[in-house]
């Protein structure tokens, strides 16, 4: 990769870098709470605190982690993080809490901010991991809205619970989709996701790792 | 460097400190976010039961509009109040598992899914606690991917339903999850429970398709499982196994005319 910057470190992984789609990482909970978009918006702004913090703190004591249980303390910030976090949203975000359930406690287990402790924080000054955190974070969180944006306008007709397309529910006109509602959507939307994104930057197409071949020649058959 | 980072002692002091380190800061958050956390449930819990009795505005004072509402607790054997219990913190789920105060369930008999039930349940009264307006009892069931919780709120004639609102739930987005679709939900609004006075068995149910009488109202199309659960917990908590012997002391002890006069009362504030 080319040098390390503040600025870089923060823009390439929005689409050059994106940890959602090149490197496919934090899908579960992009499946998961992304039926409406104020809900992504604020499992966005955990994400970007936790990982934001996690590489601040694992950076600054980089030094003096033992290589044998460094996993572990990297987990054991995650967790604290992660725990703090879901507190201060149940003292203060109740019914966003109930709504994001058990997906804040999993950001614990959120490969991104893993992914980005053990391959960033753990080799760079604090400034710049803190960056690298928050740069992930939105990362995520704009495949996040995006995803939530389609979700929840054809899945409920609405946009951050304004609504948009009056459903046959309320006695209005249009029939949601009701998959969309589902999290197997979201596969969809993201695997379209990144194949814009990779039309866009084509050197993230990767190479066939092995090429199939024809079991029967089309013209045996006739 | 690399060698000493790697020496046991290294190993255990970062990983006690980083240990004592980690646990101050959680158990700070945990204990001084708890006071405002248990007052964020009971708001929720408050909320509903001001929501199922129409009684919710968006910006009300709740703890204000709540202080109208009287909880008591009744022993649903004998339909009498019991102070056996403090009405503010009886708790439902550990009465039903304590075997002092639930009991089980056999099967044919439980039709709501809940394998044990508690003999006493807090009730909240709108209004005079002696002859309320409206009378909330907690419901629960299964529905098709768990068990769904919330309230109904009755009339003071112990027959007339006013609403009912779930407060928890995990049934599918969009076609189960409409159980908390305001236009559904205000259906319930003057359906009758039993179909005559003598009655004890409920005769309200979901109907597959549309509604149509006293007794029923329209189902949830694509859910005809959580429909299902709901008519069940209904035939479960209003029957004589659950609140019918409570409700009993209002259906008779309240003439006509009255209930004739709440209803028009109630059309003429909408």
């Amino acid at each position: 990769m080319s040098a390390v910057t503040p600025k870089s470190v923060l823009t390439t992984p929005l689409t050059r870098n994106n940890p959602i789609a090149l490197q496919v990482l934090g899908i579960c909970s992009a499946l998961a709470v992304t039926t409406s978009m104020s809900v992504s918006l604020v499992m966005t702004l955990a994400v970007i605190f936790v990982c934001a913090f996690s590489n601040l703190f694992v950076s600054l004591i980089r030094q003096h982690i033992p290589s044998s249980i460094r996993i572990i303390v990297q987990m054991t910030i995650i967790a604290s993080l992660v725990i703090v976090v879901d507190q201060v949203l149940k003292a203060f975000a109740y019914e966003m809490s109930k709504q994001l359930s058990v997906f804040v406690g999993l950001i614990i287990t959120n490969c991104i901010v893993m992914g980005r402790a053990e391959g960033f924080a753990m080799q760079n000054t604090p400034g710049l991991s803190f960056l690298d955190g928050i740069g992930n974070g939105l990362g995520y969180g704009l495949i996040l809205m995006l995803v939530g944006f389609v979700r929840e306008l054809f899945g409920s007709g609405s946009v951050f619970g304004f609504t948009v397309l009056e459903t046959v529910q309320n006695g209005g006109w249009y029939v949601p989709n009701g998959l969309l509602l589902l999290p197997p959507s979201a596969f969809f939307i993201i695997g379209l996701l990144i194949w814009a994104i990779r039309g866009m930057h084509p050197e993230q197409v990767e190479a066939n790792e092995f090429k199939m071949k024809h079991n029967t020649e089309p013209k045996e058959a006739v | 460097m690399a060698q000493s980072n790697n020496s046991i002692k290294k190993i255990l002091t970062v990983a006690f400190a980083l240990c004592i380190v980690c646990s101050v800061i959680v158990s700070t958050a945990a204990v001084a976010l708890r006071p405002m956390q248990q007052l964020n449930v009971e708001l929720d819990r408050k909320t509903n039961i001001l929501r199922v009795a129409n009684l919710h505005e968006p910006g009300i004072d709740v703890e204000a509009a709540f202080a109208e509402i009287t909880p008591r607790v009744v022993d649903m054997r004998t339909g009498e109040y019991t102070d056996e219990f403090d009405a503010e913190t009886f708790d439902h789920f550990q009465a039903a598992r304590d075997p002092a105060t639930g009991r089980t369930l056999s099967g044919d008999r439980d039709i709501a899914g809940l394998t044990r039930v508690e003999n006493f349940a807090t009730v909240y009264l709108v209004g005079d606690p002696e002859n309320p307006e409206q009378i909330i009892l907690p419901i629960r069931g299964q529905g098709l991917w768990g068990l769904m919780r919330g309230y109904m709120s009755i009339e003071g004639d112990g027959n007339t339903i006013v609403g009912i609102t779930y407060y928890e739930h995990s049934e599918t987005p969009g076609l189960g999850a409409e159980v908390n679709n305001p236009r559904w939900q205000a259906q319930w609004e003057g359906k009758r429970i039993f179909a005559d006075e003598e009655s004890v068995t409920p005769a309200i149910r979901v109907a597959r398709g549309s509604g149509t009488g006293d007794h029923q109202v329209d189902g949830l199309s694509g859910a005809t499982l959580t429909a299902n659960g709901v008519t069940n917990m209904l035939q479960f908590w209003l029957s004589p196994e659950g609140f019918g012997e409570y409700l009993a002391r209002f259906r008779t002890g309240v003439e006509p005319e009255d209930a004739q006069e709440a209803d028009v009362e109630l059309e003429a504030e909408a």
